[in-house]
Order: structure tokens, then sequence, then C-alpha cells
């Protein structure tokens, strides 16, 4: 335990001191900032029972899909070119102490990015005084549950970034590895979902699989203040697979 | 299950080490022990074997079949335990370009469980020793030179004091001045730790080590001191005479002489003097006196120089080399032998 902590405060540090934290953070709160705006401009321009925050957390994704790969393709590919990851396999640990130590570092940093879009609708409160309840801005259980959401579909994100850096040397390619494998990861179970299947045995097999991995209606459910343990379990689950692989795997090519 | 070796005098033991890739066969059999605070070097032309040796006694790779026990401790079966003895320094030394000095070497010490109360301790007494301590301590690893970051890399190793430290090139690319205070900084370490260093710089490793052990194609094929493998390598004692006489005529004088004396080389410099590389099947080293004596009686020749000629580490390292190449050229020689004679047994019995 102790080794895991002085490795995750290192892994902290060094994300601390790398300028492509700062350039993911930079381009992610820039692209949320326009977003939230969108979602207020569209708000005051027709009436809708869409509240903003709904608005600007349903389209998460998209920050996702390049905030993710930024974060976390230098972690393993990055260590394993330079040689420092067999440098440090060399001293007493271990490589699941590695992974672990590098998906919370990372994970951290998502988390943070994420609580600074909270100022977003703070501030609106802020220069928008009247009517800010009946617009919606700041429903506090509705704020949690789709946070809630963020926090634990992105644990399962990162946790496919860690696993795309540790398959390659290459950052570049670690990064496209990892765009690839969070956009089927999104978007796969709804794309698969609007297919036209015979209405037969599979087809029900199919339906029934894509309920369970679409990620938008478990956006929309807990967006709806609607807490499901299935989505839980599944990004959970997901997330301790995968970086079980990506340590079997780190330690497999490092020899 | 053998985790714990009765063997403790001996840092090292490797017993009947072998590692595979696929139909190759990196290491085949290799045994050899290393005791406390000996320092020893390991050579061998490239693919030897020398690397992948180091990384499994490291515990970076695990061996095909065969046992390494690193201070009693079974690197197979307690890899974390055996870490803890081991400081590595591997090959290109790799080290995180974005940190400072100090602030990576303190890292590394409370990673290899060095007491909280101790690091800054350790830290500066390891930049110290590497001469880091007024010059690079603050400085950022990316911005320093190649020897800076070798240092660097020495201090990484001998951090948290552990009982063998393994060395992968640790000179390569360095000038002169940063060779010597490297083979000073290993020398002070002679008797305190188990260094096993890997070079190509021969005349380095027979300064620094105590013994050479010469890997070639997986194999051990050469082991002890440089004095002990001239004798089992060396078949011939060399001279080096510097004198005026043309070879025609210096032939006939060295036959003469007897002891089996032959020119091995010759070469005639700008001052109108030759200079000659004499061998002779005998390895007493005692013909000087006799050259000597001989040589000097004639004033014409104006002897300068007679020298024995003392068989470098080099040559040992090619004999050794070639002598293993030899024998796998026969086994292979006898195996097909063996081949085409069943073979043809088999053809004959058609």
């Amino acid at each position: 335990m102790k080794r895991f902590v002085i490795l995750w405060r290192h892994q902290l540090w060094q994300m601390m001191i790398s300028p492509s934290t700062y350039i993911a953070a930079f381009l992610f709160l820039a692209f949320m900032a326009v977003l939230y705006i969108l979602a207020l401009v569209d708000l005051s321009v027709s009436a809708s029972d869409v509240s903003p925050l709904s608005r600007f957390l349903s389209l998460f994704w998209v920050p996702v899909l390049f905030m993710v790969p930024l974060l976390t393709m230098r972690s393993i590919a990055e260590e394993r070119r330079m040689g420092t990851l067999a440098t440090l396999m060399t001293t007493p640990v271990t490589a699941w102490q590695v992974v672990l130590a590098k998906f919370l570092a990372c994970y951290f940093f998502y988390v943070l990015l994420w609580c600074m879009t909270l100022f977003f609708p703070l501030i609106a409160k802020m220069y928008m005084q009247n009517g800010i309840d009946q617009a919606g801005l700041l429903q506090i259980p509705q704020l949690l549950s789709g946070y809630g959401f963020i926090f634990i579909s992105g644990a399962m994100y990162v946790a496919i970034g860690i696993f795309a850096s540790s398959m390659t040397r290459t950052t570049l390619v670690a990064g496209m590895l990892s765009f690839c494998m969070l956009f089927f990861a999104i978007v796969g179970a709804g794309m698969i979902s609007k297919l036209t299947l015979p209405d037969d045995g599979f087809a029900m097999l199919l339906s029934t699989s894509t309920d369970y991995l679409h990620t938008f209606r478990h956006l929309e459910d807990f967006s709806n203040c609607l807490l499901d343990t299935r989505p839980f379990f599944l990004y959970i689950s997901t997330t301790f697979v995968l970086l079980a692989i990506t340590s079997l795997v780190t330690e497999a090519k490092n020899s | 299950m053998e985790e714990i070796s009765q063997d403790v005098p001996n840092s090292v033991i490797v017993r009947r080490l072998t590692k595979t890739y696929g139909a190759v066969k990196a290491l085949n059999n290799v045994s050899f022990r290393i005791g406390k605070g000996e320092i020893v070097g390991f050579l061998g032309p490239n693919g030897a074997g020398k690397s992948t040796t180091m990384r499994i006694l490291s515990g970076l790779m695990p061996a095909s079949s065969g046992s390494v026990y690193i201070c009693g401790v079974s690197v197979a079966t307690r890899p974390d335990m055996a870490r803890k003895h081991i400081g590595f320094m591997p090959e290109n030394n790799p080290l995180p370009e974005d940190l400072r000095v100090s602030e990576y070497l303190k890292f590394r010490a409370r990673i290899k469980d060095v007491p909280s109360s101790e690091i800054d301790k350790r830290v500066n007494e390891a930049m110290e020793i590497c001469q880091l301590q007024h010059k690079a301590s603050s400085k950022i690893i990316g911005n320093l030179s190649k020897g800076f970051r070798q240092r660097v890399g020495i201090a990484d190793s001998i951090l948290a004091r552990p009982e063998v430290i393994i060395m992968d090139e640790p000179t390569i690319g360095l000038d002169p001045h940063q060779i010597i205070a490297i083979r000073e900084l290993i020398n002070s370490l002679r008797g305190k730790m188990s260094v096993i260093i890997s070079s190509h710089i021969l005349p380095e490793i027979e300064l620094m080590c105590d013994r050479v052990m010469i890997i070639n194609q997986g194999s051990i094929v050469a082991s002890g001191t440089s004095e002990s493998l001239r004798k089992d390598f060396i078949s011939k004692d060399k001279y080096e005479v510097s004198l005026r006489c043309a070879p025609e005529e210096f032939g006939g004088i060295i036959a003469n002489l007897g002891n089996d004396l032959q020119i091995e080389k010759s070469a005639q410099s700008q001052d109108g003097y030759y200079n000659y590389v004499l061998s002779t099947s005998q390895t007493r080293g005692d013909l000087g006196a006799l050259l000597v004596r001989e040589l000097s009686m004639d004033t014409r020749f104006a002897l300068r120089e007679v020298a024995y000629k003392k068989p470098s580490l080099e040559e040992i390292f090619m004999s050794a080399t070639r002598r293993s190449w030899e024998q796998i050229s026969k086994n292979i020689y006898t195996k097909s032998g063996s081949t085409s004679e069943i073979e043809s047994s088999n053809g004959g019995a058609k």
C-alpha cells in the first residue's frame, strides 16, 4: 500500500509538470464552456422541458473522446518507449501497483476537470439573478446524479485509455487506439441498436445486450435521478477487468 | 518449494539458467556464482546473452528454466524480495526527462523502501559519491550531459545500499575523465557490494574487475581472473623488439636463437628502426634477457627496446570466443555427420 501511494503521488506530480495535461485541461474547459453557453442560448431562444445542465451533460462524450486519450496516452506507452518502465520494474513494485497508480492519477485529473465545469452553472447563477430556479440552472439532485454518471462512466473510459497505452510504445498510436475504443464504447451500443435485424432469438439477445450497454440511456436515467445498480456494476466491473488485463500486458511486454 | 538457498556467502547464485525465444536459445545452461563484495565483468559479443542474463538477474524477465538466487532469495518465486537486494542500471540508462535529479533520486529512495528519516541523507550521500551534489542536483534530467546522466543512473543503483549492483554498459559514451571517475567509484564499492558490470571496453573491465566472465552464444566460455584466463587461453608469449635490422637478416638471427621464436609482425618506423612482434610457443615469459643479450652484441643493430608483451583481455576474449565457435562448429559437423550416417544407413536398408 505504501509503495502504491508513493507511485500515485509520483504519477500525479509527473502529470502536474507535463504540458500535455494543461493542454488537455485548457481544450476541455474551453470546449465545455462553449457547450454550456450554447445550452443557455438555446434556452433563451425557445422554451424547453430539458434543463441546460441536461443539454450540457448530454454532449459529455465529445470532450471525453479527446480528453481521455490526451490524459492517458503517455502513461504507459511513453514510459515503455523511454525504458523508464523497465527501470521502475526493477524496484520492489508490482505491475498491478504501477497500473493502478497511473489509472488513479489520470482519473483524479479527469474528475478534477469535470468538477471545474461546476463553476459554469455557478457563474451563470451569479450573472442571471432572475428566474434561476425556473430555468433549472442549479437543480442539485440532477446535478449530483448527472455528475455521478460522468464520474462512474469516466472510470471505465480512463481504464480504456490506460489499456490502449499499454498496447503500444508509440504515444500517437496509443492516442488513436484509445479514441477508437472510446468511440465504440460510447456510441457502439447505440449504433447497433439502430440496425434493423430479423425478429429472432439472436436479435432479442442483441437488443437486450445493447440496452444494457447503451451509454446514452444510462445518462438519461441518471439525469432524471433514476439510479440503477446495473450501470454501476457495468462500469466498475469493466474498469477492474481492463486494469487487470493492462497489468498483465504491462508485465508480459516488459519481460 | 525452494525459496531460500542455504548458500548465503554468495550474493548471486545462478544454476543452469536457460532462456529460449521460440526456437532460439539465448541462454543455455548458464551457471555461476558471485561472492560478497566481488566485482565481476561480464563480456561477450553482441547477441551473446549478456543483457538477457542481466535482465533475468534483476527480475525483469523470467527464465525458461534454471534458478537465480540473489542474497539467498529466489528471483523466480520471490521477485519483490529479490529486487530489494538489487540496484540495476540498465543499458542506455533510461531516466525521466522532466524531473530534477534530487526529485528523481528521492522518489527512487522511497520506492526502494529507504526509511523516510534517511531519505535525504542517502540521496545526498549518493549524489556526493557520484559528484552530482554541486553542479547537477537541482537540474532537470533532460538537460544533463551524457556523463551526468550516467552518474544519476549509478547514484540510483547505490541509493538503497543494495548487496548486488548490476550495471549494463556503465561507461558507454563517456569521456576519459568521466570513465576514470566512474572506475574510481566502482573501485570504492569493492568489498562492500557485489557488482556485475557488462562492457565492451575490455581494458576497463580488466582495471575494474576481480573476475571476468566471457559469454558467447548463450554459454559461459571462460571465467576467472585475467591472469588465470591468460594461462588458459593464451598459448604464446609475445615480445616487442625495436632495432635497426631488416626482416631478412633478423629472421635468420631469431631462428638461431631457438625457443621456437618467430616474427609475427614487422613494421619500419620513419627513424629507420624496425619494430617487431616476436612470438614463441613457450609461456614462461623469461626470454627477455636472452633477447637483450644476443641482440645487443652486434652494435649495428642499435637495439632500442625489448619488452614482454602481456596478452590483453581483448586477446583472451578473442581466443575464448573463437574456441567456443570452433566447438559449436565441431558439434554441428559431428551432428550433421551422424545424421548423414543414419540417413545413408537407412538408404542402405531400403
